[in-house]
């Protein structure tokens, strides 16, 4: 009989780089960078580490396969590494094989580190990948982009529920000026300028109705977590430790695209990830519950339809609570994107999921300077890698010890 | 009795308003405006003479079954491909048995009518109940040439057969003379063309009235016993010429559609027969002849069937449905005549692999997908494991076809950021009557024009052109209805 993640592993360690267009760093660089300020955080030797996780996504266009740039750029003492590759859960993926590995009493202390360079490309957008995307997908799949794909949720949402496209794109845009200003607050976020309702309106168009600011930028980072089980993390003399509530993962299996009953106003495998994550963290009412989220904002469409996907707001009615300021900073329901999200961070995949621990890591600990929330008790991170019709999802609810 | 069992035409929508090419190039050639009166249908970006033959070919079939089509020959002079047979391209698109006959004529203007007395003569041995022959050409013309402003862009198509016959074939007359007005050497994109008045006085004037005189004797009529009489010639006045050479008067004379299309290449003569066969009745006899290195003349005679056959669009349907194309610009980037930028995100790989192609020949070309024996599942595509989740039964799908199936628009985008030739690139998820679901590029339509729920149809088109290695990708695209 399985029990779960919950309060089995304890993260003692994090670091996270300055995301943005790094033309100063590759990703050897900021695997190195992010590496730094974790073990400091942790406060052990890197020889302590017994085994470690690396997750990228277009590894083409930087470190190549494998988890050896992980193990020569860290010169990591050979031990076992592996890397992880599942599209933008990719990040979480690393972490969750470190966290099963100390969790399993296989290892005492796990590196879980996700890197992506996007910024070697020559254009903007994630690489177009052509008939490397694979072989029969590419016969006959649209050549279609990531803000396309997104943005066929917003045209059928607004069908469904019936509001305008003018209408909905205001909803939108608040979800993106909420981002804007909490990464505003934060040093590290790519992009650190509030935005207006107006302007994100009027925005150039990228893929209808999405305009340039309901999308997230894409930069290039980093992000590492070290773990290992609270007992470990209290003989090291860790106290006020953030453990692991649930580690959960969803991945759709063609039913949305090939079957006749989804209809493009959600996601499959968001809604069944978070139904079990919350039962694996013990969480009754996530409304109630979780002190903070930081979504996969790639798309603020993306970021208004998971606000239902996650149980926290009724289908069809996730505008009203944006416009209510419930998902602000400061708006006394669930703040969403704290540190700024994808929005402002920008989208390095392999890193992304990791950064966002990173915030929740951060506010637990109180350490989150102008963003800081009073008290916060569970965090919620969620990544959801693919497309709305066929994807991979993963959620990780972390928190303080016994709450 | 072998005749012609149904026809079916293709124009693509795209008009190129013939005033576009005098305001941009008038300047260059002002003699340009002698000929630029009306408009000539172009491809779209996603056309070729493969794509517009599959569209008349499928006109064509509309109510008939496949069952009886034991060839199926294709003619144009602008085959994508030099080796790789064409027409087997078409006839996977249309998900034809595989055990036919297939074949491309090509290499001159004659080819349709060529392909035609072909498939006549291979029915009267009995071998053979129907073959399917399919005509269409994409000629690429220099910019600001008379040549740009004569030829258009389309497609015909009929299906041959000895039973419910609509015209009945009542013989040909060729002849073969390399009389070389123009040619275009095998490597090169453009026609090199000798002096048009010597075209029009030793060719056009000469070799078409010798076939159409020949076949009237041959078969013991005179020009009075013929109804219609439909041939090429793009030159307008020289086109009336001929009538008056062979002694028709203006009604007996179907008019070189100019005006509508501009002379479809190969595919011209059957183009003309489709617009004949539709304004004909029982009893008339019609002849269809050609221009290219001499000429074919076939005579018909229209057989009361005419009246039973289904509607279709045809060549008066075709040109019905038009968009006027006001940009020259336009017309010369999708025929790439212009070297515009495209962006580094255009240089991803473009290759094919061929073992997946072959494997997925059905799904790919004919858009065959499956349904499954067990729990009556339509699905695209057609997979080892039932997608239903109450079933999920392994390999119980049974081929389905969906080119003809209507869908819903069920999820849309106009997409700026994706390699296009005309952005916005549109696609989304579509929902088919009778089941299945899948995403599409959508084609021939505005952003403007697409909301969800919004019915469309399939068309097949170019996926994508892989320039290094010249091979064309083909799928099919949504259009809305």
């Amino acid at each position: 009989m399985s029990t779960g993640i919950k309060d089995k592993v304890a993260i003692i360690g994090m670091g996270c780089t300055k995301f943005g267009e790094r033309w100063d760093a590759g990703a050897e660089d900021l695997m190195v960078e992010a590496f730094e300020e974790a073990i400091a955080d942790a406060g052990i030797e890197k020889n302590q580490i017994q085994a470690a996780w690396l997750s990228d996504c277009f590894e083409e266009i930087h470190l190549g396969k494998s988890a050896l740039p992980l193990s020569m750029t860290l010169r990591l003492p050979n031990i076992p590494a592996t890397r992880v590759e599942n599209f933008c859960a990719s990040g979480t993926e690393a972490f969750r094989g470190a966290v099963y590995a100390v969790a399993s009493g296989a290892y005492d202390i796990a590196l879980a580190l996700g890197v992506e360079k996007l910024k070697d490309i020559g254009y903007g957008g994630l690489p177009n990948s052509g008939s490397n995307s694979g072989s029969l997908n590419w016969l006959w799949m649209p050549n279609l982009t990531a803000p396309g794909a997104f943005a066929q949720l917003a045209t059928a949402y607004a069908a469904k529920y019936k509001y305008s496209i003018d209408d909905l794109k205001r909803v939108l845009a608040h979800v993106s000026v909420k981002s804007h200003a909490n990464g505003a607050l934060n040093p590290k976020a790519h992009l650190r300028t509030p935005i207006t309702e107006d302007q994100a309106i009027s925005s150039p168009m990228v893929a209808h109705p999405l305009g340039l600011y309901d999308c997230c930028g894409v930069s290039d980072g980093a992000a590492a977590a070290i773990v290992t089980t609270p007992e470990i993390a209290k003989r090291l003399g860790k106290k006020d430790l953030v453990t692991v509530k649930a580690l959960q993962l969803a991945l759709s299996n063609g039913e949305e695209v090939q079957y006749n009953e989804w209809d493009s106003t959600y996601f499959v495998s968001t809604t069944k990830a978070s139904a079990v994550a919350y039962k694996e963290a013990g969480i009754k009412d996530p409304r109630k519950e979780l002190s903070m989220m930081e979504l996969h904002d790639c798309f603020s469409i993306t970021e208004l339809i998971t606000y239902e996907d996650m149980g926290i707001s009724p289908r069809g009615k996730a505008p009203k609570d944006v416009l209510d300021g419930f998902y602000d900073l400061r708006g006394g329901g669930v703040p969403a994107q704290v540190d700024g999200g994808l929005k402002c961070f920008g989208h390095p995949i392999g890193a992304s999921g990791l950064r966002m621990l990173y915030e929740m890591y951060l506010q637990l600990h109180g350490r989150a300077d102008q963003r800081q929330l009073k008290d916060p008790k569970l965090g919620l991170t969620h990544n959801l890698g693919g497309f709305p019709f066929m994807n991979v999802v993963s959620i990780a609810i972390v928190g303080k010890e016994g709450v | 009795m072998v005749g012609i069992v149904s026809y079916g035409g293709y124009i693509p929508k795209r008009r190129l308003n013939r005033m576009s090419v005098i305001q941009e190039m008038g300047w260059y050639i002002p003699a340009l405006m002698m000929v630029a009166n009306g408009e000539r249908a172009m491809c779209n970006w996603d056309e070729d003479s493969i794509t517009m033959a599959v569209a008349s070919a499928r006109d064509c079939m509309a109510g008939f079954g496949k069952s009886s089509i034991d060839g199926l020959f294709f003619a144009t002079t602008t085959p994508p491909f030099s080796d790789r047979q064409n027409a087997g391209v078409v006839a996977t698109a249309l998900n034809l048995k595989e055990d036919i006959l297939t074949a491309d004529f090509t290499s001159s203007q004659k080819a349709g009518t060529t392909a035609l007395v072909a498939g006549l003569e291979s029915l009267k041995s009995g071998d053979k109940k129907q073959v399917l022959v399919a005509a269409s050409d994409h000629r690429k013309t220099r910019s600001a040439s008379f040549y740009e402003l004569w030829f258009g862009d389309g497609s015909a198509s009929l299906l041959l057969g000895s039973d419910n016959v609509i015209a009945e074939y009542k013989g040909s007359f060729s002849m073969s003379l390399d009389f070389v007005d123009h040619y275009r050497g095998s490597s090169n994109e453009f026609d090199y063309t000798w002096e048009e008045r010597w075209i029009r006085d030793e060719g056009y004037a000469k070799i078409i009235p010798q076939a159409i005189n020949g076949l009237l004797k041959k078969s013991g009529l005179s020009i009075k016993d013929i109804a219609k009489v439909v041939y090429p010639c793009f030159i307008s006045r020289e086109h009336k010429g001929i009538a008056k050479k062979i002694g028709a008067s203006k009604e007996q004379v179907l008019d070189n559609m100019h005006e509508e299309t501009g002379e479809t290449g190969a595919a011209h003569p059957l183009v003309l027969l489709a617009s004949a066969l539709e304004q004909s009745k029982p009893g008339d006899k019609i002849i269809v002849a050609s221009f290219g290195q001499g000429s074919d003349a076939l005579l018909f005679e229209v057989t009361p069937n005419i009246t039973k056959l289904a509607p279709r669009n045809g060549i008066k349907g075709s040109l019905a449905v038009r968009k006027e194309e006001p940009s020259y610009a336009k017309f010369l980037k999708f025929n790439e005549l212009i070297n515009a930028e495209t962006g580094i995100r255009a240089e991803a790989a473009t290759q094919t692999a061929l073992t997946t192609l072959w494997r997925n020949r059905k799904m790919i070309l004919g858009f065959v997908g499956g349904r499954c024996t067990q729990c009556g599942t339509v699905q695209f595509p057609k997979t080892n494991v039932c997608v239903n989740p109450k079933c999920n039964a392994f390999h119980t799908q049974e081929d389905y076809e969906f080119s003809d199936k209507e869908a819903k628009v069920m999820s849309f985008t106009g997409d700026y950021l994706a390699v296009a030739v005309e952005p916005p690139v549109i696609y989304g998820m579509v929902q088919f009557e009778g089941g299945g679901r899948t995403l599409l590029d959508f084609t021939d339509c505005d952003l403007e024009s697409v909301q969800v729920g919004h019915t469309v149809k399939l068309t097949f088109r170019k996926k994508y052109y892989d320039k290094e290695r010249g091979f064309t990708g083909y799928f099919w695209k949504a259009t809305i209805k």
